[in-house]
């Protein structure tokens, strides 16, 4: 389980004793989160797509460690716009630091990135695929909001068939024998591929369209956007848009410890009432994207064992 | 009558029991179109073990177990005779390796080896139904949604 000059490009390359040696580096970034254990590394961030949250988070945990950080949000800044394939721009830019971070609108960039780079790469979402720091995130925010992550009960709501960090995080967590309420629209359901999995591991889980139904049993709540984008048929999403709407009188039957969380940002899936009760955690879930990265940071650079 | 009305080889690689329709996309695949050497096929014979098949003889060559394995990918049920001096010297069933590279594209188009110059890689992801999982881009194809 070493972790030094390590890619981290999918959640499924990480088996789960890596899993809890990043939560438990992340718990020790959360106490103590500006060192400089980083100083004199440089940490590159390629965005060929743009992303507030998670460039900013990356950049933040490097110069919280003391680290250095060089990069683009802007790919039309750079010599990809003149036909420099991703390999050449990879295998370039890794000589001018020491961990690589990328975020391209393709899927599989990270991994053709990694095979190109000898320094370690960190995928930070590539096309519809994969976002392991977000995944490793959730996991973070879950145990920490219930001071456990085995043996949860866990819903998730919304746009289940399209979204990267739902199949992500289901795979994970399917590692702590979770039970699992998927609920949805009909059109937008947990793909077949994720329930024959989690049958195969033996991962109790139900369907449903009433996130009510649920509400009393469960101790997470992972809301996520449905987007318009996704529906080849506009009226289709005009159907199933405001179904999925949380308010705050709907939490009324919820468990005392029920957290709700979402990858953001939100558009109309949880009402403003919300963010005062004591169920609201999406805020927290995104600080945690701090810790978690420079956890995953320091793990590749060997500043952490 | 013999089912077979591909006369027989004396030296060379015998492909049979290739589903019906498939044995065009096995010499695509094998890239025997450019080849000298003399290929017949045979199509839609009736056969007990997958109901109809197209079989491909190949003469005077024998084609690398390796390069013979890739078939399964169009063709698991295929078996491989291969011929000396008329007589099966070697037979076996084709059996998809659990990687492999180049051979076919990854039916993704927002995948980065469809975008980039960049040999498509995959991984053997469950026997029955065959199905395979591009390395890059993680989707998981039946293998005949591959062709």
């Amino acid at each position: 389980m070493n972790f030094k000059k390590r890619d981290i490009i999918s959640i499924e390359d990480l088996s789960k004793d890596d899993i809890l040696k990043i939560l438990k580096v992340a718990k020790k970034m959360e106490k103590n989160p500006v060192q400089n254990i980083l100083k004199g590394k440089i940490m590159a961030t390629l965005f060929f797509e743009p992303s507030t949250r998670t460039r900013l988070s990356f950049e933040s945990s490097m110069k919280r460690l003391g680290g250095e950080i060089l990069g683009f949000g802007n790919p039309k800044i750079t010599s990809v716009t003149k036909g420099e394939t991703l390999w050449d721009t990879t295998k370039m830019i890794q000589a001018y630091c020491d961990v690589i971070v990328i975020r391209h609108y393709l899927e599989g960039a990270a991994r053709l990135s990694a095979e190109s780079a000898d320094v370690p790469v960190i995928n930070a979402g590539d096309g519809s695929n994969q976002h392991p720091t977000q995944t490793m995130l959730d996991l973070f925010t879950i145990e920490q909001s219930q001071g456990k992550i085995k043996d949860l009960h866990i819903a998730m709501c919304g746009d289940l068939k399209y979204g990267r960090t739902v199949h992500s995080l289901t795979k994970a967590l399917s590692l702590f024998n979770p039970t699992l309420y998927f609920v949805s629209p009909d059109t937008l359901r947990i793909p077949g591929y994720i329930r024959h999995e989690l049958r195969t591991k033996k991962i109790k889980f139900s369907e449903h369209t009433d996130i009510n139904e649920v509400m009393n049993k469960i101790d997470i709540l992972y809301a996520t956007r449905i987007q318009k984008e996704r529906f080849p048929d506009l009226a289709d999403y005009e159907k199933v848009k405001n179904t999925y709407i949380l308010k705050k009188n709907m939490l009324g039957g919820a468990k005392d410890n029920m957290k709700i969380m979402h990858p953001l940002p939100r558009v109309n899936e949880i009402d403003n009432d919300v963010d005062d009760t004591k169920h609201a955690y999406y805020f927290q879930q995104a600080a945690n994207a701090v810790p978690i990265r420079q956890a995953i940071i320091s793990l590749v650079l060997g500043a952490e064992k | 009558m013999r089912a077979y009305k591909v006369y027989a080889i004396e030296e060379g690689t015998v492909i049979d029991h290739i589903e019906s329709g498939k044995g065009t996309k096995v010499i695509e695949l094998l890239n025997l179109k450019d080849s000298t050497d003399i290929i017949s096929m045979g199509m839609n014979f009736e056969s007990s073990q997958v109901g109809k098949k197209d079989i491909i003889k190949i003469e005077n060559r024998f084609l690398t177990k390796d390069e013979l394995n890739t078939i399964a990918i169009i063709a698991p049920t295929a078996t491989i005779n291969i011929i000396k001096k008329a007589k099966v010297a070697e037979k076996f069933k084709v059996e998809l390796p659990d990687e492999f590279q180049g051979i076919i594209k990854c039916r993704n188009p927002t995948c980065i080896t469809r975008n980039e110059p960049v040999k498509s890689k995959f991984k053997k992801f469950s026997e029955s139904p065959l199905k395979v999982r591009c390395k890059y881009c993680e989707k998981v194809f039946i293998h005949f949604e591959l062709l």
